[in-house]
């Protein structure tokens, strides 16, 4: 495949320089698999009103489109017409087009300026794949191609069975705008943003994604300079002027690319110290070795909290020394993780467990029978990997009686 | 006519008030300033400014200063340029001298700067906070593949992982400076602080003396087109092996090591018989062509049992492409030697007139080498005047995965930089085999005054680094979006690859 080459137009809005900001996060997903209304997350966020300015929320659903779950939905920001044009040109010469709407929205008193919101369900035009080319190639080349050299046309997602809702506003105004109650999904998380100057630009504003990945995050990736070059050689091209953008390329760069199990990709990215690691027994040790060595360049470094959503559950992740806030909960299915514990109590109030996650640890939620994302060839089933991934048993015989059955 | 017109650079100037007539003057200077009778007369001609008798007078009685001799001004011909006429026309020579190029071009180091954090990302606090150092010089695999342990934890494959790379405790290393050119007290002492720093010590092109073999884990061993020193057990016996095309002094041009310096010591080591000329081709009459180095490469992989293999080159105007090729070749580091390197002997034409500056050199590799997808195949080693943690830093910010000092590691052993190590007579018992000089050099303090330096950059890099909220140096390698340009045009930042401050 070839790298995306050409630059990306700015927005007359935009800011031409990388954003900073502080943020809020929650992550909601209920492990059994059902599924719940998009109101949940929006409350969820509501009591973090103080940790963003209104300029930018956003939420990404899963288990949400399953009249579609094989097509990739794409939901598009356009900033006019023509843009519109230009990238629907695009699509039908790229895929399968099986419906083309616009995202249903209400109007919501603080909500302006909307760019024109569309979504699309679309399967890859099987004549158009390059040989040994998979689905998911194509459609983050797709992605790629449009962010970039498309004036005024930007992906907000691009996964299947799965969306993102996001704007310039506090969250519960662009949750109500985008009609987020009448989704249901089964696992959801939800940002608010703090950004320390103005560009109002709806494309700016978390969370961003990539195929399923949906990634939201507090902090600041110090690191972002030399993260997105080591992206760039990778054919990704970090167009969006915010450093959130590089821990989705990074996660799907390890997970769907380079098949790194889920734990080790976190490690990569939020690697334990020199000192820890010469204490860790001989296989474990060589194994943090390569991964500091070898992705030391897309180790994210400085201070964050994030969550990456995917088609079958969640992972939150603090900084190697933890500087931003991060609190997990668990009460019964619900696996639920936030900036703040009220933001937590305020969905779960009684949670069997409340716990602050060391730096560098994942906490992951799984969907029970969910197809594993991670294509890794582990030499495991689904099922064992996700018993590694949790070191849980019960889980372990949950999928297993599942498999049974 | 006199027997010369040139005057000369530098007046001595002894209070004789204060001289206790004690001759330490004369016996210390190397340069045979000195004529003493009774007291001390100096010859102002010989003098090269390098402190060694300041240093040593218990009086405290000597001074040098400048040679104020008024010169009609010229932009143009400068008192450097006059003299240099009247030298050549004076014997018909290439003019010789030692160290860098110290000429006024741009110093880029000096227009960039470094980004801080504030209030949106803490910086990290030197004295709670870890901020690794840590770097494998060496070939890195695309991805880390791994299979499941069977106790829910994970292994890696069968040669997997990250193999024949070497652990550096800091990003430091000492560039190559042969024994022939150095005296092997400088060559102990180097060898002594790369194994305490926990960094690495290079050859250069004259052999690896005995005395150095219990440091060899530290060791880089040169192979460069004298092929002097070479055998299967040096090269066995090194650390990494490094093939040497080109030197920043001296881009292009070869070596001459006179034969009154090839003694006993010398002689054995070189593995060339004592009192010749140890003359360097050039070119290495092996290489005429990429897929020649690339025999080679593989030829000295083969006979060291896979060591990891670097080479070598001065920074030239093609120096991206050259690198790609190096990489596409094997290496498993590419030393880039930029314009001001230094050296121990070279035309002062060549020093001063050819090659490019290190930091564009940096910069258009590592991009290059992005470019086509291949930057983890090897590391770069940045090399030609680094003078400080600043410069350290921004060499990393760069791109370059760790930086080779020798000017540098000189000065810290007593080098006051007076550019006279091609006459073989350093009165610091540097760059010199008189045995009444090198013996000045004490390896042990030598060690402990370069394991001193080490440390205080590797702490500087540190302070930058938390300064920047990063606790490891390789998330600020490459990350030039740390880096602004003060002061610099736009073409320059954009081959730099950094924006001007401001933006």
């Amino acid at each position: 495949m070839k790298p995306i080459t050409l630059e990306r137009p700015t927005y007359t809005e935009e800011a031409p320089y990388k954003i900073h900001g502080g943020c809020g996060l929650t992550g909601i997903c209920d492990e059994s698999g059902a599924r719940f209304s998009g109101e949940v997350p929006i409350r969820s966020m509501a009591v973090q009103r103080d940790r963003g300015n209104g300029l930018g929320a956003g939420f990404a659903g899963y288990g949400i489109y399953p009249e579609f779950p094989d097509h990739f939905a794409f939901h598009m920001m356009y900033h006019d017409i023509q843009a519109k044009e230009e990238t629907e040109a695009l699509f039908d010469q790229w895929f399968v087009v099986d419906l083309a709407e616009p995202l249903p929205t209400r109007s919501v008193k603080g909500v302006e300026d909307a760019p024109l919101l569309w979504r699309y369900f679309v399967t890859p035009d099987p004549s158009k794949l390059e040989e040994e080319q998979s689905d998911e190639d194509f459609v983050v080349h797709a992605v790629m191609t449009i962010n970039a050299p498309v004036d005024g046309a930007f992906v907000a997602s691009s996964g299947k069975d799965m969306g993102a809702f996001k704007g310039v506003g506090f969250p519960q105004e662009i949750g109500h705008y985008y009609r987020l109650d009448e989704y249901e999904g089964h696992t959801w998380i939800g940002h608010n943003r703090f950004p320390t100057n103005t560009p109002g630009w709806w494309g700016g504003a978390h969370p961003f994604t990539l195929l399923d990945w949906s990634i939201v995050h507090n902090g600041e990736i110090s690191s972002y300079g030399i993260n997105s070059r080591y992206l760039e050689q990778f054919g990704y091209k970090c167009s969006l002027g915010t450093d959130t953008e590089v821990a989705a390329y990074l996660f799907d760069l390890m997970l769907r690319r380079h098949r790194l199990p889920l734990p080790l990709a976190c490690k990569a990215l939020a690697p334990p110290l020199w000192d820890e690691i010469e204490r860790m027994p001989e296989d474990e040790r060589e194994v943090m070795r390569a991964l500091r060595a070898v992705y030391g360049p897309g180790m994210l470094n400085g201070p964050f909290a994030i969550i990456l959503g995917f088609n079958g559950g969640m992972v939150a992740l603090n900084d190697r020394i933890k500087l931003r806030p991060l609190i997990a909960a668990k009460q019964g299915d619900l696996v639920l993780v936030a900036s703040e514990e009220s933001a937590i109590r305020e969905i779960a109030p009684e949670p069997e467990s409340v716990w602050m996650p060391k730096a560098g640890e994942p906490v992951v939620a799984r969907v029970r029978g969910m197809e594993w994302p991670i294509h890794g060839d582990l030499h495991l089933t689904p099922a064992e990997v996700s018993c590694a991934v949790d070191g849980t048993e019960d889980v372990c015989e949950i999928v297993e009686s599942l498999e049974v059955v | 006519m006199p027997q010369t017109i040139i005057q000369p650079e530098f007046n001595v100037v002894i209070d004789y008030d204060k001289c206790h007539k004690c001759g330490r003057c004369a016996q210390q200077c190397g340069w045979g300033v000195y004529d003493f009778n009774e007291r001390p007369i100096p010859d102002d001609t010989k003098c090269k400014a390098c402190h060694r008798c300041v240093t040593y007078c218990p009086a405290r009685a000597i001074t040098i200063r400048k040679h104020e001799l008024a010169y009609r001004d010229s932009d143009n011909w400068s008192p450097q340029l006059r003299r240099a006429v009247w030298k050549q026309a004076e014997t018909g020579g290439v003019m010789l001298t030692g160290m860098g190029n110290d000429k006024s071009y741009v110093h880029l180091f000096d227009h960039l700067v470094l980004d801080a954090c504030q209030v949106t990302n803490p910086s990290i606090d030197p004295l709670r906070e870890p901020r690794e150092l840590r770097t494998y010089l060496g070939r890195k695999p695309d991805s880390v593949e791994v299979e499941s342990d069977g106790e829910g934890g994970f292994r890696l494959q069968e040669g997997a992982g990250v193999v024949n790379n070497i652990e550096l405790a800091t990003p430091i290393i000492f560039s190559p400076m042969s024994y022939g050119s150095v005296s092997l007290n400088v060559h102990k002492s180097l060898a002594m602080a790369a194994t305490r720093a926990g960094i690495l010590m290079n050859t250069g092109e004259g052999g690896l003396h005995a005395d150095l073999f219990p440091y060899a884990d530290h060791v880089i061993v040169q192979c460069a087109s004298g092929r002097f020193g070479v055998d299967p057990e040096y090269l066995r016996r090194g650390a990494a092996i490094e093939i040497k095309i080109g030197q920043g002094a001296k881009p292009g041009i070869g070596g001459h090591l006179p034969g009154e310096k090839i003694d006993r010591e010398v002689s054995t080591t070189r593995m060339i018989p004592q009192g010749t000329d140890a003359l360097s081709p050039a070119p290495h009459h092996d290489i005429y062509s990429i897929e020649d180095l690339r025999q080679l490469i593989y030829s000295l992989k083969e006979a060291s049992g896979y060591k990891p293999v670097g080479v070598k080159i001065a920074a030239v105007h093609n120096v991206a492409a050259i690198a790609s090729g190096i990489v596409r070749a094997g290496a498993d580091y590419v030393y880039l030697d930029g314009f001001r390197g230094g050296t121990g002997a070279a035309p002062t034409i060549i020093r001063d007139n050819l090659g490019i500056p290190i930091e564009v050199a940096i910069a258009v590799v590592d991009q290059r080498l992005r470019d086509e997808g291949i930057r983890n195949q090897a590391s770069i080693v940045a090399a030609g005047s680094i003078r400080s943690s600043g410069d350290l830093a921004k060499a990393i910010a760069l791109g370059a995965d760790v930086v080779a000092i020798g000017t540098a590691a000189l000065i810290a052993l007593g080098c006051h930089v007076c550019q006279s190590c091609h006459t073989g007579s350093c009165s610091w018992g540097l760059t010199t085999q008189k045995p009444e000089l090198t013996r000045r050099v004490d390896p042990e303090w030598g060690a402990e005054r370069l394991t001193n330096l080490v440390n205080a950059w590797s702490h500087e890099l540190q302070e930058i680094l938390g300064a920047l909220g990063l606790n490891a140096v390789e998330s600020l390698r490459g990350s030039r979006e740390r880096l602004r340009g003060v002061g610099l045009d736009a073409q320059t930042c954009e081959i730099l690859g950094v924006k001007p401050a401001g933006r």
